[in-house]
């Protein structure tokens, strides 16, 4: 990747760095216009997804699973046991401060040794012996999943039977660290960044030489874990070990590293998760309600607990049983899911799912299908019932031919037709690129991808600069709330408030002023644009 | 005409073959590219014989270890098993011995097996002979089919077979947990075609019936 704007990275000017704090004339510019249109957007927010804030997704202590949700809805239909099944504790995050302190001075560094990187033999984390060739090294990112007694579970590259030793290495890491009471959270060798994440019964580590912060790979490792509990569930996992503290966990979950696989790749290049948010494909509201009605009216059964539809790894709509909410975590293992099989294009499949932020104590049995010929649009009906497939089959049947009827499908084959929108139709000249995330709703919106960034290496550059924008915001030891910053290639500006997050890629040669103006034209035009681009009303069945 | 539904499981270990044998019979095709099975995939055939139109509502399994415990819920309702193996792999041929036990112990409706040596078009290779194979088909009451899904043999002849017995099933036993179905217009249906009983739960039935029709052996 080719990252040279960090020499500039501390040209940020200070007074731009604190809205709250300062009053330059600069940020009256920014704040007052535009924050008067946000506030009605959250007027309208909707509570399709449970919002969350970055501080307590990292602190988060992910043993402490949700459960008991499903068993309440089976026992008692409607009513709402959710709210008091889920707590947070944060004590795991308290120590973090110091590595944080390292990763802005760490993250120039690394941005200023891009060069270096590309032609540079790499220090070696591994020697010769564990038999991978020095392409096994060179690998940007390294995923490493172990047992709690060091059994391998998982390696993201190279065959994890085949790293018994550095499994073990790891293993007796994280034990010598939490023996003495204490919790390891990561460490900085060179330009790696080895990032832990421990759970009850597995240990994950990140190796990394990428551009992401420690804070966003502990991100992507529970991302891993929520994904193994997914297929497994909590419970399962938990029985597994007690009964076994050397089980061989591949076993379980032979046939869904896939899914492994795949999340990472994923989390390499879509912005969803890092923001955490759900991407909606943009569709004219009424044609959006209509398409939420066909289900409400053909799948009001028992037991239905979502109905989702998703083309393209976006969200075309998502009705959910009363009280009940989908964590956007949760939907982004659907996606992962559908993406990854193309085994639900051959038939309708019925499926058990955990999610574990619902409930990782158990399943929901998925009913898959796709709606259209070509497998573009895709339905999950998601149940507590295991016996409800034929019920499913048959809502499934009735939705379908009310989207044919009434151009449902087409309304969704076309705007996947049109690709989303180009950065253009926002009518700012110079702004390249945005993403936009409205932080009640926990969505976001972004254009299409256009020139310059049509090459893969663009669009990992692109996507690089994102991560240092998002980085340098959410750093929790001094989280900015605007940063302007002027690179070489592009201009960058992210913005966060209660309401929303904006990170936009500007051309280079644009001034402040001037961006500040299209920043204000652009929230304008989302505002605008909003009913389309945006689920502004959840629907319930 | 009569007219009867029935539940047919396929089971058998991860990459015999199971999901590209029912996609070549269901869907006339073959992809070397399959993928594997999520959970478990439902297919429905209609095809007309011996004067009955049947109606086979086909649940394609997956192989893998974690969805084990899921097999019951497809299994329990079966009217038929197709039990498939790889010819080419010793192993997945004993797998099916744990299914065969494990449906025996959990199943009391009549159910028609059918033995299915896969990967026909690799019997140079194969590990399992079609004298131990029969020969284990016998001792428990299957058919037996030796099939390639690559090069399309044997597939429509087991489905064939498995069909026939259902027929024969019953007509034997109406109590076999066949379901009479509507599959015509119900304007040219003469007004009780089918032989009086839906039979729509039919738990609880023993083993009194298991002898009738050639394959059913549990
Ligand atoms: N040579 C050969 N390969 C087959 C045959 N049937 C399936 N395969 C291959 O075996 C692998 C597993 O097939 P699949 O249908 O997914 O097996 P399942 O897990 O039992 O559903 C795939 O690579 C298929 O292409 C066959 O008849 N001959
Ligand atoms: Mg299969």
């Amino acid at each position: 990747m080719d990252e040279s704007e960090g020499k500039e990275a501390e040209q940020v000017p200070p007074s731009v760095r604190n809205p709250d704090s300062a009053s330059a004339s600069d940020q009256d510019d920014f704040v007052e216009p535009a924050s008067e249109e946000i506030k009605n957007a959250v007027l309208v927010a909707a509570d399709t997804f449970v919002d969350i804030n970055y501080d307590d997704l990292v602190n988060e202590d992910y043993d402490s699973h949700p459960s008991g949700v499903i068993h309440a809805i089976v026992r008692s239909g409607s009513q709402d046991e959710h709210s008091s099944s889920e707590h947070n504790d944060t004590s795991t995050g308290e120590e973090s401060s110091e590595d944080h302190n390292e990763i802005p001075k760490d993250l120039s560094a690394a941005l200023n040794d891009v060069a270096l990187k590309e032609s540079d033999p790499i220090e070696e984390i591994e020697e010769d012996e564990y038999g991978k060739g020095s392409k096994w090294q060179l690998e940007k990112k390294h995923i490493f999943i172990l047992s709690s007694s060091g059994k391998p579970i998982y390696s993201r590259h190279g065959q994890e039977d085949k790293l018994v030793t550095i499994m073990g290495v790891l293993q007796a890491l994280i034990s010598f660290v939490s023996a003495a009471k204490d919790s390891m959270r990561s460490i900085v060798a060179g330009d790696h960044k080895f990032v832990f994440l421990v759970r009850e019964h597995i240990y994950l580590v990140a190796v990394s030489k990428g551009l992401e912060s420690v804070q966003q790979l502990v991100l992507q490792l529970s991302y891993i874990y929520n994904q193994i509990l997914s297929v497994l569930t909590f419970t399962s996992l938990q029985k597994i070990f007690k009964q076994r503290r050397n089980y061989d966990l591949r076993r379980m979950l032979s046939g869904s590293e896939k899914f492994i696989d795949n999340l990472l790749n994923l989390m390499d290049h879509d912005p969803s998760f890092k923001l955490q948010a759900v991407r909606c494909l943009p569709l004219d509201s009424p044609v959006r309600d209509s398409i939420a009605q066909s289900i409400i009216q053909h799948a009001r059964v028992k037991d239905l607990v979502f109905a989702i539809i998703l083309a393209n790894n976006q969200l075309v709509t998502l009705v959910r049983m009363k009280k009940y909410f989908l964590h956007p975590m949760d939907l982004h293992l659907i996606i992962n899911l559908v993406n990854a099989s193309e085994s639900f294009k051959a038939a309708e499949s019925w499926t058990p799912i955990c999610l574990p932020k619902f409930d990782a104590s158990g399943f929901l049995q998925a009913h898959i299908s796709y709606l259209d010929e070509s497998c573009q649009t895709c339905m999950l009906l998601l149940s507590v019932d295991r016996e409800s497939f034929f019920i499913l089959s048959e809502c499934k049947k009735k939705i379908q031919e009310r989207l044919i009827k009434y151009n449902g499908l087409q309304a969704i084959s076309d705007s996947l037709m049109k690709t989303s929108y180009s950065c253009q139709q926002c009518g700012i000249s110079d702004l390249r690129h945005f993403l936009y995330k409205s932080r009640s709703m926990a969505q976001y919106t972004s254009p299409e991808l256009e020139a310059p960034y049509l090459s893969d290496e663009e669009q990992e550059r692109l996507f690089g600069l994102y991560l240092y924008l998002h980085n340098r915001i959410h750093t929790s030891v001094r989280p900015l709330k605007i940063l302007y910053h002027v690179g070489k290639h592009e201009t960058l500006l992210g913005w966060v408030t209660q309401q929303f997050e904006l990170y936009a890629v500007f051309g280079p040669l644009i001034t402040k002023h001037t961006a500040i103006g299209a920043i204000n034209k652009l929230l304008r035009w989302i505002k605008k644009e909003e009913t389309r681009l945006f689920i502004l009303n959840s629907a319930t069945f | 005409m009569k007219s009867i539904e029935a539940k047919v499981v396929v089971l058998g270990s991860q990459g015999v073959g199971k999901t590209s044998v029912v996609i070549r019979y269901v869907g006339g095709m073959f992809s070397k590219a399959v993928s594997p099975t999520i959970g478990a995939s439902f297919f429905t055939y209609k095809m007309t014989l011996d004067n009955y139109r049947i109606k086979l509502q086909v649940w394609d399994t997956a192989g893998q270890e974690r969805f084990r415990s899921m097999a019951p819920m497809y299994y329990r309702k079966a009217n038929a098993a197709m039990l498939i193996y790889d010819m080419t792999s010793a192993d997945s041929f004993y797998d099916i011995k744990d299914w065969v036990s494990e449906l025996k112990k959990n199943i009391d409706t009549p159910i028609v097996m059918c033995l299915v040596g896969n990967k026909n078009d690799l019997s140079d290779i194969r590990e399992v002979s079609t004298e131990d194979a029969m020969e284990y088909a016998s001792s428990i009451g299957a058919l037996y089919c030796e099939t390639s899904a690559l090069k399309n043999t044997g597939i429509d002849d087991a489905f064939l077979q498995v069909a026939q017995q259902l027929i024969k099933l019953y007509e034997t036993s109406p109590n076999s947990g066949l379901h009479t179905i509507d599959l015509q217009d119900n304007s040219s249906r003469p007004a009780s075609s089918s032989p009086g009983m839906k039979v729509d739960s039919p738990k609880k039935q023993t083993a009194q019936s298991t002898n009738s029709g050639g394959g059913c052996g549990c």
